[in-house]
């Protein structure tokens, strides 16, 4: 076989992969948030579909497609038609840059386990997650209706803000790698994970990749018992299910975030890499529904005190002091 | 200090979630474990027998105007020896709240509340009972009361043939 081929195979079967794996892990992780709740709640959660409930994802996608396709009158019906497939787009396309697992040799040929290693990996993370506000701005904004929109505003106000103080956390990360590069980055935490480095971006970043996956207790754009469904309120049948979806995709995108900045990745002993990142991004993922099962949510103007107020100067001083800390300690 | 109240009180919460999160369950799966019902249980309503085995109901339309959601209907009779019953008798079960103050407005202990609250149904209409479902032949939650012979009208002895009873007065001589 010619060697361009079997290159391309290989990106091929990744990506297959890649995509089979993130989708039913999607699926699995809206059934395992509700059944982990529901034990949170000391109630079993869905075990009726299958044995413990194991096909309910199935029926969910079933019941989804069979719905009523719905447009509302006077909404602006390609936006709406195109806001769901941009907040599953932009999830999905993040994950090209996350490394998963230390490069593998098949066939004679280094495989990296990364779709794209870009050495602007951590800019496009960034630019994906401010795009991914469109899906749902555009959606609220395309619905015609006052909670849709009250949705997507607060939606946009919220991701601005944290968006920032997630930049700035990271500024860290990139001064302690001296690279842009996921890959590199996961390198450079060999050792010791930025976590135990630097534990205040840790949390920072925690937190903003919380208010990110717009969940409790950032869950203002949604606010089930304020603004119905909030920006998804029009939305029906699959619309609503790339929504779902997309949101758990973003909840998995976070976690291999989080693992690549500051959990090392891969790295760790014994067990070969691709597991430790699975065990790492499963373990954020339980966080973020247990964060879930705990906390109350926020009020509007107290998220945007915490964000702009605590937060972002609390990056900022990060910055500045790990900026001095690594000149010091250059000597 | 107010910060580490506010600090406490962020992360306690979440030991309280893992803890309760590794408890047993206390939801009971209905289908495959019931519970044991309370024996007054205010379920399915039923129409029962004297213990005699003759029908309770004299269709005196108490329970009706007893309904608050006015979902029982009847059509009063009555048979050659003067004991009242209803031609036909029909009970609303998809209106029913199952509130049992028709079997506190019944007279004659007829109409009845059973356990049984597994009537769940596709159509509508099948909600709708008939006399013919809704008679059993037993007494209900009340095994000794017998209507007519307390009351002795017409049945159980003629008319003015009771102890201590007058002949009935034909009301058109009344007439002025």
């Amino acid at each position: 076989m010619p060697e361009w081929l079997i290159i391309g195979l290989l990106i091929v079967a990744k990506l297959g992969l890649i995509f089979m794996v993130l989708l039913t892990l999607a699926a699995y992780l809206v059934l395992a948030e509700r059944k982990i709740l529901g034990r949170m709640q000391l109630r079993p959660g869905p075990n009726r579909v299958g044995p413990f409930g194991l096909m309910q994802p199935l029926a969910d996608v079933i019941k989804l497609l069979t719905k009523e396709d719905f447009i509302p009158a006077r909404a602006d019906k390609w936006l709406f038609i195109l806001a769901p497939g941009l907040a599953a787009v932009t999830a999905l396309l993040t994950f090209a840059v996350v490394p998963f697992g230390p490069p593998l040799t098949l066939f004679g040929h280094q495989v990296p386990l990364v779709v794209c290693d870009l050495n602007i990996g951590v800019l496009f993370f960034l630019g994906l997650s401010s795009l991914a506000v469109y899906g749902m701005t555009l959606g609220g904004w395309a619905s015609n209706s006052k909670y849709s929109l009250m949705g997507a505003i607060r939606g946009l106000s919220q991701l601005i803000s944290y968006e920032l103080s997630m930049g700035l956390a990271l500024v860290p990360v990139v001064m302690l790698a001296r690279s842009f590069s996921l890959t590199d980055i996961v390198m450079a935490q060999a050792d010791v994970p930025f976590a135990l480095v630097n534990p205040l971006a840790f949390l920072i970043f925690l937190i903003s990749a919380v208010a990110e996956s717009k969940r409790i207790p950032f869950d203002l754009p949604e606010a089930e018992n304020e603004l119905v469904g909030g920006f998804h309120t029009e939305y029906s049948g699959m619309r609503f299910g790339l929504f779902f979806v997309g949101e758990y995709i973003n909840l998995i995108i976070l976690g291999s975030m989080l693992t690549v900045f500051f959990l090392g990745g891969w790295m760790g002993p014994f067990l070969p890499g691709v597991v430790w990142f699975s065990i790492k991004v499963l373990f954020v993922c339980f966080f973020f529904i247990w964060v879930r099962g705990t906390m109350p949510r926020l009020r509007y103007d107290q998220l945007m005190h915490f964000g702009w107020k605590i937060l972002l100067p609390l990056s900022l001083l990060n910055v500045l002091l790990t900026g001095a800390l690594l000149l010091w300690r250059q000597g | 200090m107010s910060i580490w109240r506010d600090i406490k009180g962020t992360l306690e919460p979440f030991w309280i979630t893992l803890r309760n999160m590794l408890r047993p369950v206390v939801t009971v799966e209905y289908p495959e474990v019931r519970t044991k019902l309370p024996p007054r249980y205010r379920g399915r309503l039923i129409l029962t027998c004297d213990p005699d085995g003759l029908e309770r109901c004299v269709a005196c339309h108490l329970c009706s105007a007893a309904c608050p959601v006015d979902c029982i209907s009847m059509q009063a009779a009555e048979a050659q020896d003067g004991r009242r019953y209803a031609a036909w008798f029909r009970i609303n079960f998809s209106r029913c709240i199952f509130c049992g103050l028709c079997t506190e407005a019944c007279p004659t202990l007829a109409i009845q509340v059973t356990g049984d609250f597994e009537m769940a149904n596709r159509n509508p209409l099948e909600t709708v009972w008939e006399k013919e479902q809704l008679l059993v032949d037993h007494c209900g939650r009340e095994p000794e009361y017998n209507f007519y012979r307390q009351a002795g009208i017409g049945v159980a002895a003629a008319r003015g043939e009771n102890p201590g009873e007058d002949k009935p007065v034909d009301v058109k001589d009344l007439l002025p």
